[in-house]
Parts: C-alpha cells; sequence; structure tokens
C-alpha cells in the first residue's frame, strides 16, 4: 500500500524552491562518476535531463525508441515557450504566470510545483539563447515574445511555427556535447519494456533492441522517465504515430502510482479525418483563431460550397455563445462547442465532423498578403494535407487528442511512488492540473530536466553513495527480462486474424467516443465493458507476423496496444470516478444550466492517485490540493 | 596534416584555386590566337615566341601545368571517392532538380583534357622540342591544322564541350571559395555565363573566319 | 486508385536485396505516401505475407524520420516535402511507383526502405553544439543579435536531419547537413568562441564516416524538404577556410 507524500518544503511560496536548495543534499564529484542514472526518453525534458546529469559527472546511459535522440515528438511543437521575463513590460512576474498556470489548469495542480516552474522558466530562456537557440529577435537585437493562449500578456519566446523544433535540438545539441565527454552513453532504437524494482528501490530497466531484438538488460542506481504522454491511445491523435505509454504503464504495473488518467486536452484546431486509413490528426496551430472566425450553416445537412453559404445562414457559434473572448476561447471549450454542433448534425466536409475556419473576412480587412505572411506555411501544409486552397475557401478543422496532463503521480522531488524512480515532463502529472495552457508543455518539460531534477535527484542519490554499481545478473531483472520475453512470445503465438492496428482504431473509437471531449456515467461504465471486451478479442484473435529476435514493426505495435488497452480502463475508471467538470474533463453530469463545465471544489478538489492492483481494480488515493496562495475562482467565457 | 589538405573541403579548394588560375589564362591565349586572323603572321608569331622565352612568362607557364595537373590529380581524386561514397547505386536516375552541366563535369574536363594533349603535341611539345616542327612559325602550323576539316570540327565541339565545363566551373569555384551568398549567387551566375560564352567562342571563331572567310 | 509498387526489400544489413513488385488497389487520393504504405503492409499481413520495414513517425514533416527515394526523387517529386506530407494526389491512377532505399555509404540498409543514420548524429557530435553548462547562461538578452542573421540562423536550424540532401547528391555529400548547423551557429555570436574547432572537427568527422565532396550541383537544396539554401555551403567553406 503506498503513501502519498507530496514533500512540500515549508515557508512561503516565493521561497519554497529556494529552502529546498538551501537544505538539499550534495554529491561530491568523486562520488557522481560511480552513480548510474537511467534517461529514459530523449524529448524536452529527456535530453535535457541527461546532458544536465550528464554535466554534473553522473554516468548517465539514455535510451530512445528513434534512431535519434533528435527525433523525439516535442520536436513538433509549435506555438512557443513561456517565461516570466516582462521583456514587453505589460506588467509580467513570476506570480502572474503561476497564477496563469493554476488558473488555466482549472484549480487541479499543486501551487508550490507550478510556482517552481515559473520560477525557473527565465533560466530556460537564458540556457536556449546561450546555447544558440534562434528565438525571434526585434530590430535592435533583443528577444521579442507574442501573446499566446489567451492570456493578458505577451510572454512566450517562439521561433516562427517551429518552437519544439527549435529547442529540442538545442537540447540534443548539448545531450550529444555529453556522449562525445563520455559522461553520457545513448541506447538508440531500444524500447523499454519494464522497470526493475530491488528491495522497493527502482534500480534498472528491460529493453527491447529494436533491431536485433534483443531483450537488454540495463542498471543504475536511479531511474527518470522522461517519455511524454499516452495520447496515442485515441490512435488518432497530434502525437507522433509511435509515441506510446508502455514505459509508464509498465512502471505503474511495478507500483509508481498514477495520477489523473482522464485529464487529456483535446485541441480544436487540427486537420479533420479524411478517410478511416489516416493516421494522424494534424495540428493547424491555434495562433489561426486569431483571424479565421469558426463556423457551421445555420440548417441542418447544408451541402452547399461553404463559399455559396451567405451570411445570414451561417452561424459564427462561438461569437455567438461566448461574445467576450469570441474566437480565441481556451482549447477545452474551443472543442467542446465543435463537438456539440457536430453532434447536433451541423458539421461541414464529408463525414459532418468539421467546422469551418474562415479567412474570408481577415482577408478582406487585411489583404492576402498580411494573412499569408502571418500564417503561409499552415496555408500550405494545410493544402499539401488536403488539396484545399485557404486563401478562397475555409479551412476545415475538429478536435483532436494532443496533450496528457495525467500521468505519473510524483512529489515535490519529481519522484514517483517507487523510490528512485523519477518522471519529468509530460510523463508526470504534476503542472498543468485539468487543462494545459498554450506554450507552456517545453516549459515545464525544460524545467523540469534542466533546473529541478538535477538538484532533487542528487538530493536522492546522495544516500545511495555507498551502493556498488547494481549487478544485472540478479533474480529481479531475470524475472523482468522473463516477463518481457514471454509477453512477446505471447503475442506471437496468437496469429490470429486483425492486426495491431485494426485493435487500436477499435480502442481509439471507444476512447474518443466515451472519454474524449465530453464524459458521462453511462458511456464511462459502458466502455470499461467495451474495453475488456475488446482485450479479450485482442489476446484472442491478433495477428503479429514475423519473429521476436528481428527488426519487427508489427511486433512493436501490438506491444503498444497490449498496453493502452489497460491504460484505456484506468482513463475510464478515473473518468467514471470525477463526477465533476474541470478543465479539459467535462463531465456532461456536472454542468451550469447554460451548458459550461462545473467545477465542484468541494468533493474533487484532489489529485486522483491510483494505485496498480493487479487482476483488481485499481486502488484510489486522493491528494488533497490545498490552495493557500490563490483563491478558487470558475472560469468564464462569457 | 593530412586530413587537412584532403579534406572534402580542402580538396575542392584546391581544385577551385587551380581552376581560377587556368581561367586567368585562357583571354590571354585568346589575345594571342586572334592574331591570327590578321594576314600579316608576324605579330602573333613574335607574341608566340615572346611567350616561348620570355623569363616571368616561363615561371608563370611552370605554375600552368601545375595548375593543370593538379586541377587533374585533385579532380580524379575526389570523383573516385565521390564514387565511392555511393557503392550501391539507385535503380531509377536519380531526377532532382540540378544545376544544368554539374553532372557531368568529370566527362566534360576529360574531353577537355582529351584535347589538351592533342593540342600539347601539335605546338607546346614542338617548342618543347619533344615533337619536331617549327617553333618560330606557329602561325603556319595553326592554318594547316584548321585547313582539316576533322580537326576544325574537333576544335569546334571541344570548345563547346569547355563551354560547357566553364559554365559550372566558374560558379562552382566561387561557391566552394565561400565567395557566395543569397545577393551575389545570381551576379555570379551571370558572369560565369557570360564569360563561358565569350571566351570559348572566341576561340571558336578563329578557325571559322580562317576556313570560311579567307 | 490502383498502383503498381516496385519495392526494394532486403532482410538486414548483410544480405542481398531484390526489388519486389505489388499490385495495390484501393488507394485514395487524400492518402499521404506513409499511410499509402501502411495500407500495404496492412493488406500484406491479412494475406500472411511480410510487411514492408519503413520508418516514420511524426507525419507532420519535422521528426526527420521518414524519407525514401520515390521514382527518382527523395521524399518524391514535390518540392519543400517529406515523404510523409506527400500526397497521394500527386500520382496517377496505374501507375508504377518505384521505392528505394537512401543510398549512401554511410547509410546502410538496415531492413527494406530503412537505413541508419547514425553517421549524421555522429558528425553533430563532432562539434555541432556549443559549449555552456546548465546554470552557466548569462541573462538572454545580454548578448544583442543582429536580427537578420538571427532570422538566417533560424532558415538554416529547421535542418529536420533526415538525409535527403545526401540521398540526392550525386555524391552521397553531407555538405548541406554540416553547413546547415555550421550556419546556424557561424550567425550567432555565441558561437563564435568555438567556431573554428567546430568546423574542423565536423568536416573531418564528415569525411571519417565516408562522405562524398560537394560537386555544387544543387541537388541537395532541390530536394530538401526544409529548403535549406545552398549558399549555407559557401559560408561552410568560409568558416573551414578561416579555421585554419
Amino acid at each position: 500500500m503506498i503513501t502519498l507524500d507530496s514533500k512540500i518544503p515549508e515557508g512561503p511560496l516565493e521561497e519554497k524552491w529556494t529552502r529546498y536548495k538551501a537544505n538539499a543534499k550534495l554529491v561530491s564529484p568523486a562520488n557522481k562518476k560511480k552513480l548510474d542514472i537511467i534517461v529514459v526518453g530523449t524529448g524536452i525534458s529527456g535530453a535535457p535531463a541527461a546532458s544536465a546529469l550528464g554535466e554534473m559527472g553522473y554516468n548517465v546511459k539514455v535510451f530512445c525508441y528513434q534512431d535519434t535522440p533528435r527525433r523525439a515528438h516535442s520536436v513538433a511543437a509549435q506555438g512557443g515557450i513561456n517565461a516570466a521575463k516582462n521583456y514587453k513590460n505589460d506588467g509580467d512576474s513570476v506570480y502572474h504566470l503561476f497564477y496563469d498556470v493554476i488558473k488555466g489548469g482549472d484549480f487541479r495542480a499543486r501551487e508550490a510545483n507550478v510556482y517552481r516552474i515559473a520560477e525557473v522558466s527565465n533560466q530556460i530562456i537564458d540556457h536556449f539563447t546561450a546555447i544558440g537557440v534562434p528565438f525571434a529577435r526585434e530590430y535592435g537585437g533583443t528577444l521579442t515574445t507574442r501573446s499566446f493562449g489567451g492570456v493578458q500578456v505577451s510572454r512566450t519566446f517562439y521561433s516562427r511555427g517551429q518552437t519544439g523544433q527549435q529547442v529540442l535540438l538545442g537540447a540534443y545539441s548539448s545531450l550529444v556535447r555529453q556522449i562525445k565527454e563520455g559522461t553520457v552513453t545513448m541506447y538508440p532504437r531500444r524500447e523499454m519494456l519494464d522497470l526493475v524494482v530491488v528491495d522497493g528501490k527502482a534500480r534498472g530497466i528491460v529493453v527491447r533492441n529494436l533491431i536485433t531484438g534483443e531483450i537488454e538488460r540495463h542498471s543504475a542506481h536511479a531511474v527518470v522517465l522522461a517519455t511524454g504522454g499516452y495520447g496515442t491511445i485515441y490512435y488518432l491523435s497530434t502525437l507522433a504515430v509511435n509515441s506510446n505509454a508502455s514505459a509508464a504503464w509498465n512502471a505503474y504495473k511495478r507500483g509508481a502510482a498514477f495520477a489523473n488518467p482522464s485529464f487529456v486536452q483535446i485541441h480544436p484546431s487540427s486537420v479533420p479525418q479524411m478517410n478511416e486509413f489516416q493516421s494522424k490528426l494534424t495540428l493547424m496551430s491555434e495562433s489561426l483563431r486569431n483571424d479565421g472566425r469558426v463556423w457551421v450553416p445555420k440548417t441542418k445537412g447544408d451541402s452547399r460550397p461553404p463559399n455559396e453559404i451567405p451570411e445570414e445562414d451561417r452561424d459564427y457559434y462561438l461569437e455567438r455563445r461566448y461574445p467576450a473572448f469570441g474566437n480565441l476561447v481556451p482549447r477545452d471549450v474551443a472543442s467542446r462547442a465543435a463537438k456539440e454542433r457536430c453532434d447536433a448534425g451541423y458539421g461541414v466536409g464529408p463525414t459532418g465532423l468539421a467546422v469551418n475556419l474562415d479567412f474570408r473576412d481577415a482577408i478582406k480587412k487585411q489583404g492576402q498578403k498580411a494573412i499569408e505572411e502571418k500564417y503561409g506555411n499552415l496555408f500550405d501544409m494545410y493544402k499539401d494535407i488536403t488539396g484545399i486552397d485557404s486563401y478562397t475557401e475555409p479551412m476545415r478543422i475538429y478536435p483532436a487528442g494532443h496533450y496528457t496532463m495525467g500521468g505519473l503521480w510524483v512529489n515535490y522531488d519529481l519522484m514517483t511512488t517507487i523510490p528512485g524512480l523519477f518522471a519529468v515532463g509530460e510523463s508526470n502529472f504534476s503542472d498543468h492540473g485539468a487543462n494545459r495552457l498554450g506554450a507552456s508543455s517545453l516549459m515545464q518539460g525544460a524545467g523540469d530536466g534542466y533546473f529541478i531534477l538535477p538538484y532533487t535527484i542528487s538530493n536522492y542519490l546522495a544516500s545511495e553513495i555507498k551502493t556498488p554499481r547494481i549487478n544485472t545478473d540478479t533474480a529481479e531483472f531475470q524475472e523482468a527480462e522473463t516477463r518481457s520475453a514471454e509477453k512477446i512470445k505471447r503475442l506471437l503465438s496468437i496469429r490470429g486474424k486483425q492486426t495491431a492496428t485494426t485493435f487500436h482504431k477499435k480502442l481509439g473509437k471507444i476512447m474518443w467516443d466515451h472519454c474524449g471531449m465530453t464524459r458521462n456515467e453511462k458511456g464511462l461504465t459502458e466502455a470499461i465493458g467495451l474495453i475488456r471486451e475488446l482485450r479479450e478479442e485482442f489476446w484472442k484473435d491478433l495477428n503479429v507476423p514475423g519473429r521476436a529476435d528481428e527488426l519487427n514493426q508489427e511486433l512493436e505495435k501490438a506491444g503498444r496496444v497490449a498496453d493502452f488497452l489497460e491504460l484505456g480502463e484506468l482513463m475510464m475508471t478515473d473518468a467514471l470516478n470525477r463526477r465533476e467538470s474541470c478543465g479539459a474533463h467535462f463531465r456532461e453530469e456536472s454542468q451550469t444550466p447554460d451548458h459550461e463545465a462545473l467545477r465542484n471544489d468541494d468533493e474533487y478538489a484532489y489529485v486522483a492517485v491510483w494505485e496498480y492492483n493487479g487482476d483488481e481494480p485499481p486502488v484510489l488515493h486522493k491528494e488533497e490540493l490545498k490552495f493557500e496562495f490563490v483563491e478558487l475562482k470558475q472560469r468564464s467565457y462569457k | 596534416m593530412n586530413k587537412i589538405l584532403f579534406s572534402a573541403v580542402s580538396k575542392k579548394f584546391v581544385m577551385a584555386l587551380a581552376g581560377l588560375f587556368l581561367l586567368l589564362f585562357l583571354p590571354v591565349h585568346l589575345g594571342i590566337n586572334l592574331m591570327l586572323l590578321r594576314s600579316d603572321p608576324e605579330p602573333f608569331n613574335t607574341a608566340a615566341h615572346f611567350m616561348a622565352t620570355f623569363p616571368l612568362v616561363k615561371v608563370v607557364e611552370i605554375l600552368l601545368i601545375l595548375a593543370i595537373m593538379t586541377h587533374i590529380t585533385y579532380g580524379l581524386i575526389i570523383q573516385v571517392h565521390n564514387w565511392l561514397s555511393r557503392p550501391v547505386r539507385y535503380a531509377v536516375r536519380n531526377k532532382s532538380d540540378t544545376s544544368a552541366f554539374s553532372r557531368f563535369m568529370i566527362w566534360t574536363g576529360g574531353s577537355v583534357l582529351i584535347f589538351l594533349v592533342i593540342h600539347f603535341f601539335n605546338f607546346y611539345f614542338i617548342k618543347l622540342g619533344i615533337v619536331e616542327g617549327d617553333p618560330e612559325n606557329f602561325y603556319a602550323i595553326a592554318y594547316q591544322l584548321f585547313a582539316v576539316r576533322g580537326y576544325a570540327i574537333l576544335y569546334w565541339v571541344c570548345f563547346l564541350i569547355l563551354g560547357f565545363h566553364l559554365y559550372h566551373a566558374l560558379q562552382s569555384a566561387f561557391q566552394t571559395l565561400g565567395w557566395s551568398n543569397e545577393f551575389w549567387k545570381p551576379v555570379i551566375r551571370v558572369i560565369s555565363l557570360i564569360y563561358s560564352i565569350v571566351i570559348p567562342m572566341g576561340f571558336a571563331i578563329i578557325p571559322l573566319i580562317i576556313r570560311f572567310f579567307k | 486508385m490502383k498502383l503498381k509498387l516496385k519495392i526494394w526489400k532486403q532482410g538486414d544489413a548483410h544480405s542481398r536485396g531484390s526489388f519486389v513488385t505489388y499490385d495495390l488497389d484501393g488507394v485514395a487520393p487524400e492518402m499521404s505516401f506513409i499511410e499509402m504504405l501502411t495500407y500495404l503492409n496492412e493488406t500484406l499481413i491479412g494475406k500472411g505475407e511480410e510487411p514492408v520495414t519503413f520508418e516514420h513517425d511524426c507525419h507532420e514533416g519535422i521528426c526527420g524520420s521518414c524519407g525514401m527515394y520515390i521514382n527518382g526523387y527523395p521524399h518524391g517529386p514535390v518540392k519543400g516535402l517529406t515523404t510523409c506530407l506527400l500526397s497521394m494526389r500527386n500520382f496517377k491512377d496505374g501507375e508504377t511507383i518505384v521505392i528505394e532505399p537512401w543510398r549512401a555509404k554511410p547509410f546502410p540498409v538496415i531492413k527494406d526502405l530503412m537505413v541508419d543514420r547514425n553517421a549524421l548524429d555522429k558528425i553533430q557530435q563532432a562539434g555541432g553544439f556549443i559549449s555552456v553548462t546548465t546554470g552557466a547562461a548569462p541573462e538572454a538578452n545580454t548578448i544583442p543579435v543582429n536580427k537578420k542573421n538571427s532570422d538566417l540562423a533560424f532558415d538554416a536550424s529547421v535542418c529536420i536531419g533526415c538525409g535527403a540532401c545526401v540521398a540526392a547528391c550525386k555524391n552521397a555529400s553531407a555538405m548541406l547537413f554540416v553547413s546547415a548547423k555550421i550556419s546556424q551557429y557561424a550567425l550567432l555570436p555565441q558561437g563564435r568562441p568555438e567556431g573554428k574547432e567546430r568546423v574542423r572537427a565536423m568536416i573531418a568527422e564528415m569525411d571519417r564516416q565516408g562522405f562524398g565532396s560537394c560537386s555544387n550541383t544543387g541537388a541537395c537544396e532541390a530536394q530538401c524538404p526544409k529548403q535549406i539554401k545552398l549558399f549555407n555551403i559557401a559560408r561552410l567553406n568560409r568558416e573551414y577556410y578561416k579555421a585554419f
């Protein structure tokens, strides 16, 4: 039975992190060399963590499933990275950034953690600039910012629409520098299959070499998971198709508790699904809503081409419902509104599952050139994918699964409920509450990796300096390896009729229909049954060709889907438990008379933390969220 | 040291320098050749004599020979290395857009080399005394050669090929030496085009006039 | 749409490969090239045949995983696109499409259309970084950077490391890749202190990996999905000469 101790330092909000650092234990340089750390994942939290720990002198081993760390999906983040620099002199401060993240997360995140990430945000910008990330600049040569995600200040640093790529490649460059120095050893094309726990502490991992199929054992004094989110559980999402939950999920099964698994952000603007073969919903940046107007026809099934529908027959539903914020309402609100219209039968496009994002008025007002300058690359990408020219015809968009706020539960040290197992970036649950604010994911990932974990992991490792290098030739490693090998053997032995992708699509549909933008008790209960049936079918009728001891992409997919099939049920269970609407989690039973989300702070101001319990239902633990420094308010965009 | 002299960039640097030096020599050679168009053989023969005997020209001549040797040797080394860089070739021909003629530099260069060897036998080796002939009357030798139709055609074809070679060579040399950016690139292209048309045309026009207008 | 696909199949790095022809019916024009191949694989698995191995991940042209040589073009016939963004609208019904892996000595085939591009990591590892330790950075606005240079640095830094430049080059040269990284750092004051060591180390590593020389043909620029410009190579050359 786990006990939750969030280990938040005493004292005023703005002194907590300073006090923590002052009291954290240190490890001498001579001892650092003797300590091994495993980092799984090389995105915007893993690469910073690994390089920072390598610079400190630890012996770091890094793993990723891609051929090179530079391909982690953080590379696809578009908008930017927040920091409280106040370069625009618009009154920004660490406190304002903290408050916006807490409020954006609908008051379901831990105050101390959020304040800390806001505190280190400025250092992140300094560091990225120093290692050569080309952020956008003013003519005077200083850095510039833009406003993003519906906040009142301009605090988002960016590199055109490719900020994620630029900061990830920056982090990658510091990672390869450490690989050259010899402090970091890189293990690409490895997929983590299991976590090894020895005497209650995380001591290593078991991975599959994706080229040879060999199962390898790797040991360390501490293990860091930087494995990202699980949005691909919906099959169609804005994530890379190989992103998966397996590392985090298997850590959960070894005893790391999972927090708020049902908190998933659905991004309102992605290219809609066009056919059943589609594998991905490409994101169209949130910034488009600055100039585009969202509408659907006023009459159901109006099949006229969009340009022939006159003004009086158009329903600009966001402007109608939310006169104050209009098209700029937060992501979760915009997503739900689109779904509501489409479910009511007003959707456009061949599937009826899309709404128009129209630039006609903006082009009329500002000229095509101005629009081209702002969004040219997005319009081009949209045309490449759909063949539609958005300068003359509205874009069609639809919401898509994007970011998972839920993840492994961590305390203030970023340590999970397994001692020695840390989780950083999107893989943990800590900072975004029930909804993530735009441009905060890069901030949190990089902040965790560069400026928080190095302190907290040293604090832990200071008590491990007497532990000799961990031997992999032990019963615990053997057990983990056997477990993994047996799962692979089982997947390969079914030889049924349906491919892993088929099951993934079926699971995705269940998740999307019942645990997507809106949820209700009946749907969730039903969906749990559906997932169980699907899981049974999976283990009876899966078809994985090939062998275990070779490069086998179908086997990789099957292993990931097997884990998703279990995670899906936990997400449903969590969504069912939370009978309130907060952030991205919208329970139909909990809404205001005019259909807006209704939070229930009296009963649900807690983090739902789930402990694995074998074949029995998972055990719910609650971490009460105490708001000592901010006042809880209901969000309103009317 | 080897790594520096024979790095992928240095090899091209040496080639470009040697090539540019040869490009400087071509207008001088053309200037002298144009004297062939005069009916009086004296100016041409005097110039040829001057080129053969003046001590400073001697130094330049050695440099020229060195430049040719270097250009060829490095060209071959680079080419062999380049071929080895793709041991398994594509089944479908590469259709990527490339600047015209750049793919065939080794072949156009080779053709020019063959002409150069013939040219050496006809003139330069006579001067050196390796091949028999009158080094004081190149004017007459030139007229005799141009009178042969086959030789004249070979001459024209070779200068056409040289033009192709030069058009890419000049742009490439600027790029290799690092003298190119967004602004200068189109300018360099025009300069290369003019040079690669004017110089080979200048040479090619001589047998044309001699054969048809004299 | 109905297609005839001629695809390179090779068991592993050591075995001999050959082309295998597949007839594929039911291709939708709005599929991406990757989705078309996934669809092919689903049909192959259904028939009990071995699927085709190829790499892809983000499906939005930014991770650099995908890449194949399609009918004589790296990433296919449309400029400025990765394979994952290449739509099947660009092909005709009944067309034969020949798909080959990237071919270069430093890119050995791992299986079918998947090649090992680790050589590019090795080049970056040799010097493609600015040696600033975490925590040592000065305040970001301490060093002003000329906006034009900053924009040019960005234009170079958008390289996704897919290797199309190498695949397109007749010499399998990696100069465009290297020049993108060198340019990014050469244009920023932060990159200057170790500029000389960087360019020497990266060029030496490029040679060690067995890439060819640059013939300035421009095939790399034409095929680069991120449209990185050739004059970055001129800048690389300049930086290299200055390094001695």
